[in-house]
């Protein structure tokens, strides 16, 4: 019930809905260091062993009916992202920065608290995959660039819960299940062509006291003002790892790196130059990576499943009320046969996260499924993001309407690893 | 709780289906793909063991798709839809020709399951019962049909001439659909049981196909025939505003089976083909991107996400029938899905594969030739996105034509 109770409390903060406005020069300032006040993390209790998450039950039986409680989370969240999010979004998009209250709301919801254990402190008692699909979908149904902004730190704890020692767990996460959860962001893509998360190009090397690191992150969420990364890197020539590094790290520098899409997040380049980091930074092993890599790619798929039926309802009520030619558009073949196919593949594409969420939360292999599901996810979105612009013509293509952004915001699907994780 | 699994209660089924295509259907593929029109006689053992699979509760037979009401635990059910369409699925990975040549599994058996009383089920019983909807000048316009049935005393009298009727020759009866009243449209249209050996129910011809040959495609001339009142399937009256409805809702039915079998070649191809394409050096791997792998490998990951998008819609609305959600959205969904994809897998298999998919020795070639109709039959690509989209618009037939 602890979600519950949060979500009741937090509505009466979201209804308050304070907007600050950010000054746009602040972020194309290029600056090192990090507008966050850092806080220290320190372990307050001792924890013996980590704290993990059993793996949902197999039902055996073929259903399509979210749990009750699966049912109530994403509507709340679907309700603050219609309240809260689409209102916020091309404002948000404009200025590179997504509105901190915003943030805060999102985190009161209890974003982050779903994926930790009651154990420490958080409300979930089996692995959910499945309820974090469905908060990220319900999210980029009001925008995608703000729902990676709001999901970036639960990526970071989502992390700590399934690889995190009992340091590390004991470390980091109180700050997450408490009052003011801090900026985090999972650090994996690199500039470069052809960028392969298997195959890293930032290396880590072992030292005396611990690790160092060295290379370049892109199009890391909240770069700026993250307190908290997980950053991957190869070890040693050996294979890619993570570590969790605290962003006054010395060593660590942020860029602004404004993209086509996915503004709304804050996203920078963040550059590890001989960062040392202690023994105790190492997050998993080379197994959890891979794991790591697939369900960010999944939470990547729930994104363009929430983004593209957003799409879906947009173009369906602006196709419906255009008159050209004496009646509606949406009486045209051409034009209704474009509604039928963003219909048609849309709904392949929350079927197949689905599969691959239920399957990684019950312990199935799920490579495929994820391998799938978002190579279906990165097809088909984009071309509903495409066709959302081409079916209000020269409108589309005007920032009056949301689907510019969505278009924009859409290209990410295939390319983008890290960021988000479920 | 979400889960996308087969039911644990149907892995058997699932595997006995497999084997059943393995020892039945695959091995007489190209037989029956190159002696069009001959009976498959090897069928016969299949058709018995099917029935009795049927008889006993737990088979895959076409009577499977009458809605059933039982629940689970969980008040979910898993039940004949979704077990029919598993079983099409490996069935079809076997041959989709034969399967539609299966005897008593005809879609006209469908039809009466579906819409038949349970006189006319318990009638029928037993029988191959076929399918009659298209006529030379009518297709997708199911509601133009021109074949006529007048009522005379205890019966009705049946003329005009119906095409593309799947096992119409070797069937028991055919399900004829006529109009009471052409000038009342579409609610007057009604499903007639006709029995093969009535007088006036002329085969005029069996058709030469691009694919699914081992299926046999009758075309029918109806010149006065008597079939007894008490062949109508459903109500007999012309209901203006329901009528068509009623011989329509079959296909929220048959249209998730006609996706699983597309799914079920559509897999046959990827599999053949990913095992060539391994003894040639390529390997797929699902964590590396697909934009750092050989071209090869990344058309194989497109086309399998194609795949899966197709099984999963199809699973989607046969278990929706299941549970008697209404389905015709998600139904149009799977088959507009599944029969473009399964032509673009089949085809792009070929492909990949050269000569060797091209050629007669490996089926792929004949797989490229079978999915066609699948995008073709039980509404065309075009007439399920016509569906759909009136669906999401809130649009009606005469406002989007």
């Amino acid at each position: 019930m602890g979600v519950l109770n949060r979500v009741a409390g937090s509505k009466l903060v979201a209804r308050l809905g304070v907007k600050a406005p950010v000054d746009r020069a602040l972020y194309h300032a290029t600056r090192t260091g990090f507008t966050a006040a850092n806080r220290t993390f320190a372990a307050t209790k001792k924890l013996t062993k980590p704290s993990r998450l059993p793996s949902a039950g197999d039902s055996g039986v073929f259903d399509l009916t979210p749990t009750e409680e699966q049912r109530m989370i994403a509507e709340t969240v679907r309700e603050f992202a219609a309240e809260q999010v689409r209102p916020a979004a091309a404002a948000a998009d404009d200025k590179c920065t997504p509105p901190p209250d915003l943030l805060r709301t999102a985190a009161s919801l209890g974003i982050t608290l779903v994926g930790v254990p009651e154990s420490l402190d958080g409300v979930a008692t089996e692995r959910s995959t499945v309820t974090n699909v469905l908060v990220a979908e319900a999210l980029a149904h009001g925008d995608l660039g703000l729902a990676v902004a709001c999901l970036a730190p639960a990526a970071v704890s989502n992390a700590l819960v399934l690889w995190g020692n009992e340091t590390q767990q004991a470390t980091y996460l109180p700050a997450f299940t408490g009052d003011d959860v801090p900026a985090a962001a999972l650090a994996i893509a690199e500039p470069m062509p052809l960028f392969d998360p298997m195959s890293l190009r930032t290396k880590a090397y072992r030292t005396p006291g611990g690790f160092t690191l060295t290379g370049e992150k892109s199009l890391v969420p909240l770069a700026s003002s993250a307190e908290l990364f997980v950053v991957a890197a190869d070890l040693e020539g050996r294979g890619p790892a993570l570590f969790v590094i605290e962003s006054s790290t010395a060593g660590l520098s942020v860029d602004p790196e404004p993209a086509m899409g996915l503004r709304a997040a804050a996203t920078g380049r963040l550059a590890l130059s001989r960062v040392s980091v202690p023994e105790s930074a190492l997050l998993g092993s080379t197994e959890s990576y891979v794991d790591c890599v697939r369900l960010s790619r999944l939470a990547w798929c729930a994104l363009a499943v929430g983004t593209g039926a957003a799409v879906l309802e947009y173009v369906t009520g602006y196709v419906n009320d255009r008159v050209a030619f004496g009646e509606p558009v949406s009486h045209r073949q051409g034009v209704a046969f474009k509604v039928a196919d963003i219909g048609t593949e849309l709904d392949g594409m929350r079927l197949l996260t689905y599969r691959a969420a239920s399957r990684a939360e019950q312990g199935k292999p799920y490579a495929r499924e994820v391998a799938l599901a978002r190579k279906l996810c990165a097809a088909k979105g984009m071309a509903i993001g495409s066709d959302g612009v081409q079916l209000l013509g020269g409108h589309g293509f005007v920032k009056e309407h949301p689907v510019e952004r969505w278009y924009r915001d859409l290209r990410a699907i295939g390319l983008m690893e890290g960021a988000v994780l479920v | 709780m979400i889960n996308l699994e087969v039911p644990r209660k149907m892995t058997t089924l699932v595997d006995q289906a497999r084997q059943a295509a393995m020892a039945f259907l695959r091995p007489n593929s190209r037989k029956y793909d190159q002696a069009e029109h001959t009976y498959p006689e090897e069928l016969d053992t299949l058709a018995a063991l099917l029935d009795g699979l049927s008889a006993s509760g737990g088979g895959a037979g076409a009577g499977g798709v009458r809605r059933s009401s039982r629940g689970s635990k969980s008040g979910v059910v898993n039940g004949a839809n979704l077990s029919l369409t598993l079983g099409t699925m490996e069935m079809c990975w076997g041959d989709a020709g034969l399967l539609l040549a299966m005897p008593r599994q005809g879609l006209g058996n469908a039809a009466i399951a579906s819409v038949g009383d349970d006189d006319q089920v318990a009638r029928y019983k037993g029988k191959w019962a076929a399918m009659a909807i298209t006529e030379p000048d009518t297709g997708s316009d199911s509601g133009a049909i021109r074949t006529t049935a007048t009522r005379d005393g205890d019966h009705y009298v049946l003329n005009g001439e119906k095409i593309f009727v799947t096992s119409g020759e070797r069937a028991d009866c055919v399900v004829v659909w006529a109009t009471l009243d052409r000038a009342q449209g579409k609610a007057a249209i009604k499903s007639f049981v006709v029995d093969r050996d009535t007088p006036g129910f002329e085969l005029v011809r069996l058709e030469h196909k691009l694919g699914i040959r081992a299926s046999d495609t009758a075309h029918f001339r109806l010149d006065n025939v008597r079939v007894p009142a008490s062949n109508l399937l459903g109500s007999p009256e012309i209901k203006p505003d329901q009528g068509f409805a009623g011989v329509m809702q079959t296909f929220d039915n048959t249209r998730p089976l006609v996706a699983a079998m597309a799914c079920g070649i559509a897999r046959a191809a990827l599999e053949e083909t990913r095992r060539l394409l391994t003894e040639a050096g390529v390997e797929i791997d699902y964590d590396r991107p697909a934009t750092t792998q050989p071209a090869a490998a990344a058309t194989f990951l497109e086309l399998e996400a194609d795949y899966e998008a197709s099984y999963l819609l199809t699973l989607q609305a046969a278990w929706m029938a299941d549970n008697g959600k209404p389905n015709s959205l998600q139904a149009s969904y799977a088959k507009a899905k599944s029969g473009r994809s399964a032509t673009d897998i089949t085809l792009r298999c070929v492909e990949l594969c050269g000569t060797i998919g091209y050629g007669e020795h490996e089926l792929l070639e004949k797989w490229s030739r079978d999915a066609k109709i699948m995008d073709i039959f039980e509404g065309t690509q075009q007439i399920q996105q016509l569906i759909i989209a009136r669906r999401l618009l809130g649009k009606t037939s005469a406002e989007l034509k």
